[in-house]
This record gives structure tokens, C-alpha cells and sequence, in this order.
């Protein structure tokens, strides 16, 4: 009897260690947002919008932040994700079994947990040092350098889920494979591959290591990308960092307003997959 | 990390060969075939040159460095702008610490999670816990480590600090790592919040493998009169090891590459100390911190050499992680 006592005694410090653990992960989700809704919602303000960086003291809001991000997360998934995306086609249609492809899918799974920092270092080193100069381009191909591994392996995935019965088709109906790829695979995984572009989206848009030395910053309204560039991020950084308080409220706001754009593309990335999985 | 386990699943159910024609037939290809091919295969030649190209600038740009202190780069913990003196060893002691200590607290936890996420939690609460936990790892590293600058640490100077002090603090060799003013900031809060970021990454892998397990095994295992514990403890892991130890080499490289939580939590001092309270540095704070103001080429080379060496770190685990995660991918499909 002893021992089975001392079985269920283990069996159940165990299981209440590892309910503990759940509620632990969990409670810092639910104590950050906390703190970051608590702090940030106070500062969202129509001027958040229309006013641009302030210097410390004066009045103003993250209007060119805002903007700059935006146009950097687009530039970066508009350069990485179509690269991606034929990659992944390679990946899925063509190198299946081959030497090429393996080693390819192992170098993306690689570059898919590098440190964010090193690619930044790269990209300085590959255009900011050539150019001379930082610019806001630089930025959003270190950007595109962290979407590429996400839509690369998504894309594969998803690819690969659709029946190669649907391609055999395609093809004994004299389609050439070009077009089987393209009409009728692609067509079948676009929620798939949407989703895995809205991931990289997702990652890149609170990205800040990679743009510090490749895209900088900007105090000031700013639209040409081959100069240094404004980014949320950057703004963010600065700003908490410093010890002035109406800096460090605008990094609040900031803060507030990339997490739940983050949070928003995820739910939104989620529930596409989800509709595809219905149909 | 659902599509980590959407992989598993299309690779178990197709037989990997090439649909595309085979090379066989090549020459009979179109011209738009051919060229469609060319194309994607370019692109996926482009990742492989990425990679290849940070390892390249990386080295050229940390030769002068290099070649200045030579090895004893590594050993140095002299990092002097002014003089002109670079050594690695200061940051590359951070990153180490700071990432035993997110492993130390972040193992277990992904454990007791994942566990809770297979084996205990009922159907309905499965997929809300696997997405907050999702949604954890998707906050960026700069909200951590704003939000572990004004709203932890300063709770942690508080509160935990001076109860380590003073109950840990007596003990013989222990103590000596809870030594020191309770500034907050420095190595050990560091370590924590990395190990709440990289949770999410350990515990969404060992779901994934744990899900591996036939169930004929767990099965047997309950049949037989096993407790819960002793499934997970003596059928699962075994079963799943090298998948788990896989995963945690997969958080552990994300702890040594994270910047910006670390960067403002840490302290940002060249400094070596044996307290966990003490501010500190690691390579990629390092990085953040100084690149834009190093004036000298010796100095960019420097910070360039100490990329390298981050880079070098990260790939060996990082290629060791996905060595296990695949050695375990094919063993279980020779049980399919």
C-alpha cells in the first residue's frame, strides 16, 4: 500500500507542478498586457497620429513613426515574401527529394532562429557600409531578410498539403507544370501561404535589432527611403530609455499600439487557417 | 508553431519524391517549365547565399580586429574605446549567464506546459492555452524589455532581491550569487525575462514532439495502471528525448542572439562579476549599444568580431538542435 501511496503522491505533485508552470507562463502574458493597456491607452491621442516626434519638453506625437514603420514592414514583405513564396515552390515542387532542397529546407530553419542583431550587422555591413550612409532601403532588406525563412517554410508546408492527386490531374488534362504550380496548386494554398506572408508581417512590424544600425532613425517626417529612416521601434527604444517623461509616455503609446497590431495580425493569420480548414 | 506539426504531418503522409518531372525528362521540358524551375530554384539559392553571406561579411568585417588581439580576443576583458583594447570576454560571459539562467527557470516551465497541453488539459481548453501561449511569443522582444524596465524590475528590487538576500545570500557558495545592492537591473533579471520569452518556443516544440507518441504506447502505458506522472516520466520522454532536448537547444538559441529585452534590462557594464545582481552585458546588447557610436575601424571591427563570435555560438546550437529535431522526425517515420 505503501508504495502505491507514494505512486499517487508523486503522480499528483507532479501534475499540480506542471498546472503551476501553465499559470505561470500564462500570468506574465496577462500582467504584461495589463501593465501596457494601463500605461499606454492614457497617450493614444488624435495628436499620437498627426504630430511628429517631439524634442523633449515640446508637444507632439508619433505621425512619422507611424508612418515609417508602416512603409518599412510593406517595403520588407514586399521585397521578402515573393522571394519566399518561389523559394517554398522550389521546396515543395521540385526539390523534394534532392540534395539542393535539403540542404536549402536545413539553411532556412537556420536562418529562421538567427538573431535578428546578426542579420542587422549584415545588412550594414553588405549596403550601410557600401552606400555610406544609413537608408531606410537597408532597413527593409534586413527586414525582408527576416520574413524570407517564415514564408519560405509556410509556403513549403502548405504546398505539400495539397494532394499530388490534384496536380496528376492537372497534368493528365495537358497542363504544363508551370501552370499546374501556379493555377492550380497556388489556388489551393493561397489562405496557407497568405497566412505564413501575415506571420512574417507579424514578426517584422516590433522588430527593433535589425533596423538600429541598417534604416536608424528619424526625428522628422520623412518619406525617402534612401536616407535614414523614422521607425516605431527605434522611437520606442529612444524614448524609454531617456529621462524625460513625456518621452517615455509617447514610448507607451508606441508600445500599446504595436502589440495589439501584433496581436491583431496573428488573431487574423489564425483565423484564416482555421476558415481554410472548414472549407 | 502549428505549422511545425502541419510539417510533420505532410511529410508523414506523402511519399518525398520529387512531382515535378524528373531529371530524366528534362530535356523534354518546355521553355516556361525550364524556366519556372530556374526561377524558384534561384530563389531558394538566395537563401542559401544569405546565410552564406553573413558568415562572409561577418569574418571580413572582424579581420582587422581579429588580426590586431588574435585569440586572446576571446580571453580579454578589456574593452577600451579610448586605448583602443577589445576583448570578448566580458559579453560573452553575459550571454552564457543570462542563458543558463533562462533555462534554468524556462525548462521546466515548457515542460509543465506542454504537459498540461497533451496530457491534462480537457479538449476545450487545450486550443485556448496553446494560442495565449502563441500569442507570448509573439509580443517583440522591445515590449519585454520595456515593460521588464519600468514594470518589473523595479517590483523585483522590491520584493524578490532582498528576500534572495536574505534567505539565499547566508548560504556557503550559493550566496555568493545573490550578493549585492538590489539595483533591479542587471544579469539575473536579465536571465528571467529571456526565460519568459523563450517559454513559448520551448513548450510549443515539446507539444509538438510529445503529440508524436502512438498512442498504442500512452495507451498501454494507462492500461498497465501507470499514473499520469509515470506516462510522461517513463514512456513519453523517453520516447520523445531527443525531440525535447532538440527544442530546448532551439530556446537556448534564441536566448544568446535576443537583444532588446536584454539591452534594457541588463545594465549595459563591461564588467565581470560573480553576483547575479550586478549590470552586466551581453554580446548582442553590446551590439545595440555601441555600434552606432564606434568611431574607429578597430572598434567596428571589434563589434563585427564580436558578431561573429554570437553567430558562431548560435549556429553550433542552432545546427545541433535541428540535427536532433530531424534525427527524430525519421525515426518516427520508420515506426509509420
Amino acid at each position: 500500500m505503501n508504495l502505491y501511496l507514494r505512486r499517487r503522491v508523486v503522480n499528483r505533485v507532479g501534475l499540480t507542478l506542471s498546472i503551476l508552470a501553465t499559470l505561470f507562463g500564462l500570468f506574465w502574458l496577462v500582467w504584461l498586457l495589463w501593465t501596457l493597456f494601463g500605461n499606454g491607452l492614457r497617450w493614444i491621442r488624435p495628436s499620437l497620429f498627426f504630430e511628429s516626434t517631439p524634442p523633449p519638453g515640446a508637444n507632439g506625437g508619433l505621425a512619422n513613426a507611424i508612418v515609417g514603420s508602416v512603409i518599412l514592414t510593406i517595403a520588407g514583405v514586399g521585397i521578402g515574401a515573393p522571394a519566399g513564396i518561389l523559394a517554398g515552390t522550389y521546396l515543395a515542387e521540385f526539390g523534394r527529394a534532392s540534395r539542393l532542397g535539403a540542404i536549402v529546407r536545413f539553411v532556412n530553419d537556420i536562418l529562421l532562429s538567427a538573431p535578428s542583431i546578426i542579420i542587422g550587422v549584415f545588412i550594414y555591413g553588405l549596403i550601410v557600409l557600401r552606400v555610406g550612409h544609413f537608408s531606410g532601403w537597408a532597413g527593409a532588406v534586413a527586414l525582408a531578410l527576416i520574413v524570407l525563412p517564415v514564408v519560405v517554410r509556410t509556403t513549403e508546408n502548405m504546398m505539400r498539403l495539397v494532394p499530388d492527386s490534384l496536380r496528376e490531374a492537372a497534368a493528365a488534362l495537358g497542363a504544363p507544370s508551370w501552370k499546374v504550380t501556379i493555377v492550380i496548386v497556388y489556388r489551393s494554398a493561397r489562405p496557407g501561404i497568405l497566412t505564413g506572408v501575415l506571420l512574417g508581417m507579424a514578426r517584422i512590424s516590433g522588430e527593433t535589432a535589425p533596423l538600429l544600425f541598417t534604416a536608424l532613425n528619424n526625428q522628422f517626417w520623412s518619406t525617402d527611403m534612401s536616407r535614414p529612416f523614422p521607425n516605431l521601434p527605434a522611437v520606442i527604444f529612444q524614448f524609454a530609455m531617456s529621462p524625460y517623461e513625456d518621452w517615455q509616455h509617447l514610448a507607451w503609446a508606441g508600445a500599446l499600439l504595436i502589440t495589439v497590431t501584433i496581436l491583431v495580425i496573428n488573431i487574423a493569420a489564425r483565423m484564416l487557417l482555421k476558415k481554410r480548414g472548414k472549407a | 508553431m502549428s505549422s511545425a506539426g502541419a510539417a510533420t504531418q505532410a511529410r508523414e503522409n506523402e511519399p518525398p519524391e520529387s512531382f515535378g518531372p524528373s531529371s530524366a525528362g528534362a530535356r523534354s521540358l518546355s521553355p516556361g517549365d525550364r524556366f519556372f524551375r530556374r526561377l524558384t530554384q534561384g530563389f531558394a539559392i538566395l537563401v542559401l547565399l544569405s546565410v552564406v553571406g553573413i558568415l562572409v561579411t561577418l569574418l571580413s568585417g572582424s579581420w582587422p580586429a581579429l588580426k590586431t588581439f588574435g585569440l586572446g580576443f576571446l580571453a580579454s576583458k578589456e574593452w577600451n574605446p579610448v586605448t583602443g583594447q577589445f576583448g570578448a570576454l566580458a559579453p560573452l560571459y553575459g550571454t552564457v549567464i543570462t542563458s543558463v539562467i533562462a533555462l534554468l527557470v524556462g525548462v521546466p516551465v515548457s515542460f509543465g506546459i506542454a504537459l498540461v497541453i497533451t496530457e491534462l488539459a480537457p479538449r476545450w481548453l487545450k486550443r485556448p492555452i496553446g494560442v495565449a501561449v502563441e500569442l507570448l511569443a509573439a509580443i517583440p522582444s522591445i515590449i519585454y524589455g520595456m515593460w521588464g524596465l519600468f514594470v518589473f524590475a523595479p517590483v523585483f528590487a522590491a520584493h524578490l532581491q532582498p528576500w534572495l538576500t536574505e534567505h539565499v545570500g547566508s548560504w556557503p557558495i550559493l550566496g555568493l550569487l545573490f550578493e549585492g545592492p538590489p539595483m533591479g537591473i542587471g544579469m539575473l533579471t536579465a536571465g528571467l525575462i529571456l526565460a519568459i520569452m523563450i517559454i513559448p518556443f520551448m513548450a510549443a516544440v515539446m507539444r509538438d514532439v510529445f503529440e508524436t507518441v502512438p498512442a498504442s504506447l500512452r495507451e498501454s502505458a494507462y492500461a498497465l495502471g501507470c499514473t499520469t506522472w509515470e506516462v510522461v516520466w517513463r514512456v513519453i520522454l523517453p520516447y520523445t528525448r531527443v525531440g525535447v532536448i532538440g527544442g530546448i537547444m532551439l530556446g537556448l538559441g534564441r536566448a544568446l542572439g535576443e537583444t532588446m529585452a536584454v539591452t534594457f534590462v541588463i545594465g549595459n557594464a563591461h564588467d565581470i562579476h560573480l553576483s547575479l545582481f550586478m549590470a552586466g552585458n551581453t554580446i548582442s546588447s553590446t551590439l545595440a549599444n555601441e555600434f552606432t557610436e564606434a568611431v574607429t575601424p578597430l572598434y567596428t571591427s571589434s563589434l563585427l568580431a564580436l558578431g561573429l563570435v554570437l553567430f558562431v555560438l548560435t549556429l553550433i546550437v542552432l545546427v545541433a538542435a535541428r540535427l536532433l529535431l530531424m534525427k527524430m522526425r525519421a525515426r518516427e517515420g520508420e515506426r509509420t
